[in-house]
């Protein structure tokens, strides 16, 4: 109603309020939407309030450390894009809101920006990550053609009556989950889109069918407009009239900073997030369209809670510490001192294939050992990368720290798995296949930094109020 | 596959000039993929403003032989074949460097915009029917496609009289809200400077998102700020005002 009275203008019923659509595995039908674009709306509705707001906006300015003074949070260090030269922000208080680390990962939705870098920051600040080993896989991303692989297919599709099929004709999700079908939650759908594939029941360029031709060239311009101009304009697919090919693409993760849910207060004092960069809200499978009001909610909690927390420091004496950000501006400038290395580009590309090959839908103990080993073989070229041209927009150079960033959540995931010996969600280990409640179902795995080493182990999941159960008592 | 020659802009507003990269062609391939390619095998720091790679953020703007493009949606095989492909910066904002430019001149007149502005007691019923043509406004993306093509902007350089037809749309999105109660109509005879625009359609048809930017939007903005300032009617009433 917020985002109403502030200009968004939601698609309406028939009465002239706004029309609610449901995703997979949602009981009732509670999303407001706009067509196939309901995010841009809400960037464009905040975006308007916040400039009206008198809110400065430091565009294109990427942060590399959290500063500190003591165990407080006292500024971030980072760099303009456009120039690069460094940049010192002084701050009672940070908020992350970073997002995600898709970009770790070869076949993905996300933009170039999902590196995990509020993940990486937060933790090099001594913040505690939890449940890094939930990456949800979305299970329809475009399979063809190969330039576009990854790219989203909104679950509005299938939320608005899409059918998915097998080349056999079948619809298959019959077989995986009978009551909800096609709006079974992403975890069981981008299972068994995968499984159809593997067992050589898939479509041309290895995915699933997904069919909404049914609905007729009017319904599907109106309500999915984007989705019809993607695929008519990047894979010669008019999708009022034949299937699209669809399958599994890394899209979100549920594991983040650890905060609390009032604040959105991380373990280190001074440190919020918000978002999916913090962790915990979604447990182990994120619902479709349940992050939008999560970060409407927690982004609010978060900027209520950072601005308390400022204003309990009435003095501000914290002090930049000089040396922690003259290492930080050396380490940044490295790759531009070696003159022989390893190009960042190439890194990035093994560790996506990595990330793809050990940490993807299903995984397996030995998989996982590999993987690691793997990872801590690429991290080595971190010291080693060469790059040119200028610190003018230079985009090989900001894939150096970048790098860095992926690396740290590479790992944490890596970990997370491993220690992880059950299924659960959206973490599917082929050889522990059950739930197991007893050991795993009271526990978030939690990662920190412990000098130079990555730590890992388990904190027990905070008590849900009785007023919040109620909730899921089923009726 | 065949190779494509692809000859990109390289330089800083000092200077600069065109260099040519072979590209192996993939099926499918659009601009992007092929400014990624080089930036991977031959100019790692070949500056490129991008996103999502999906037509939905309006990052990658150029101007893919001479047009006005999203590089992100320019099918390789949608243009000539065996000639090279030269992609520029876009030329109405100053460059920053190789492709990407300072498009904050934008940012600073969305700030001059004044905001929705409903009544305290708004009865929020609205009906599809009467929010379709601004919901058609409110899927741009601002991709500035149609600030850079716009002949007031790019050639008459009137930064500082025409608010563009991004601003224009932006405009009538909120005059035309079934619930705002502001009249912009003197922001846009004065400041925003509608009557610069002589309706030769150039916005409308790079628009990425198909938004009749003139028919839907400029021209029903110059009918209202006519109606407010020449109607003969109303000009007496305002001169009886004292206004």
């Amino acid at each position: 109603m917020e985002l109403q009275e502030w200009g968004a203008l939601f698609d309406r019923t028939k009465d002239g309020r706004i029309l609610q659509r449901a995703f997979g595995g949602h009981t009732y039908k509670r999303l407001c939407h706009v067509g196939d674009r309901t995010g841009l709306e809400m960037i464009r509705t905040l975006q308007d309030k916040g400039v009206h707001s008198g809110i400065d906006v430091y565009m294109e300015c990427t942060i590399t450390k959290l500063l500190k003074d003591g165990e407080r949070i006292a500024g971030a260090f980072g760099y303009w894009r456009e120039t690069g030269r460094f940049i010192i922000f002084r701050a009672k208080a940070v908020v992350l809101a970073t997002g995600g680390i898709g970009k770790a990962y070869k076949i993905t939705s996300n933009s170039w920006e999902y590196t995990g870098d509020g993940h990486a920051l937060a933790y090099e600040a001594g913040a505690e990550l939890i449940d890094m080993e939930f990456v949800q896989f979305h299970p329809t991303g475009m399979v063809w053609p190969p330039g576009v692989k990854g790219l989203l297919v909104t679950e509005a599709v299938r939320g608005e009556g899409g059918i998915l099929r097998n080349s056999k004709g079948e619809r298959f999700m019959e077989k995986y989950d009978p009551k909800r079908m096609e709006l079974s939650t992403r975890d069981v759908v981008a299972r068994s889109i995968y499984t159809e594939v593997k067992e050589g029941r898939g479509s041309p360029h290895g995915g699933a069918f997904l069919d909404i031709s049914h609905k007729g060239a009017d319904f599907i311009k109106r309500k999915l407009p984007s989705m019809y101009h993607q695929f008519l304009e990047l894979a010669d697919v008019d999708i009022t009239q034949v299937p699209m090919e669809v399958g599994p693409t890394v899209h979100y993760i549920m594991g983040g900073v650890r905060v609390d849910a009032e604040r959105g207060a991380s373990t280190v004092p001074g440190l919020f997030a918000a978002g999916e960069v913090a962790g915990g809200m979604h447990g182990a499978n994120r619902l479709g369209g349940n992050s939008l009001s999560d970060l409407l909610v927690f982004g609010r909690r978060a900027g209520l809670g950072a601005a308390e927390y400022a204003k309990e420091i009435s003095d501000n004496s914290l002090r930049i510490n000089d040396e922690e950000v003259e290492i930080a501006a050396k380490e940044l400038l490295q790759p531009f001192e070696n003159t022989e290395g390893v190009n960042p580009y190439s890194v990035h590309q093994s560790l996506q294939d990595t990330m793809q090959n050990y940490f993807g839908v299903f995984r397996i103990e030995d998989g996982l050992r590999e993987g690691l080993v793997e990872l801590e073989r690429l991290k080595d070229h971190l010291t080693h990368l060469k790059i040119e041209g200028s610190r003018l927009y230079n985009p090989g150079w900001h894939l150096c720290r970048d790098l860095r960033s992926m690396f740290i959540v590479s790992e944490a995931i890596a970990r997370s798995a491993l220690q992880r010996k059950e299924s659960r969600g959206a973490h599917s280990r082929v050889d522990y296949p059950d739930t197991d409640n007893p050991q795993w179902g009271k526990v978030n795995s939690v990662i920190w930094k412990d000098g130079d080493e990555m730590k890992i182990g388990t904190r027990p999941v905070p008590e849900m109020p009785e007023e919040l159960k109620q909730l899921f008592v089923e009726k | 596959m065949a190779d494509v020659v692809l000859r990109v802009f390289r330089g800083t507003k000092d200077g600069g000039s065109t260099k040519d990269f072979k590209v192996p062609l993939t099926e499918g391939m659009v601009v992007l993929d092929a400014l990624h390619y080089i930036q991977a095998h031959y100019d790692g720091d070949l500056a490129v403003r991008w996103n999502c790679k999906a037509a939905k953020c309006g990052s990658c703007s150029a101007e893919v032989n001479g047009k006005p493009r999203l590089t992100c949606k320019t099918r390789i095989d949608s243009l000539p074949q065996g000639e090279p492909i030269t992609v520029y910066p876009m030329r109405t904002f100053p460059l920053i460097k190789d492709l990407v430019t300072d498009v904050s001149w934008n940012y600073e007149i969305n700030k001059k915009i004044p905001p929705f502005t409903p009544t305290k007691d708004t009865d929020w019923t609205m009906y599809q029917e009467d929010i379709d043509r601004i919901q058609e406004f409110r899927k741009c993306i601002e991709c500035f496609l149609c600030q850079n093509v716009c002949h007031v902007l790019r050639d008459h350089d009137k930064k500082g009289g025409f608010y563009g037809p991004r601003f224009m749309i932006r405009i009538a999105s909120l005059e035309m809200h079934p619930k705002d109660t502001l009249r912009r109509t003197d922001l846009l005879r004065g400041r925003a400077g509608v009557g610069y625009c002589n309706i030769t359609k150039c916005c409308t048809e790079v628009c990425p998102e198909d938004i009749h930017i003139t028919d839907n939007g400029i021209i029903p903005l110059k009918e209202r700020m006519v109606d407010d300032y020449f109607d003969p009617i109303r000009w007496v009433a305002r001169k009886l005002a004292g206004k």
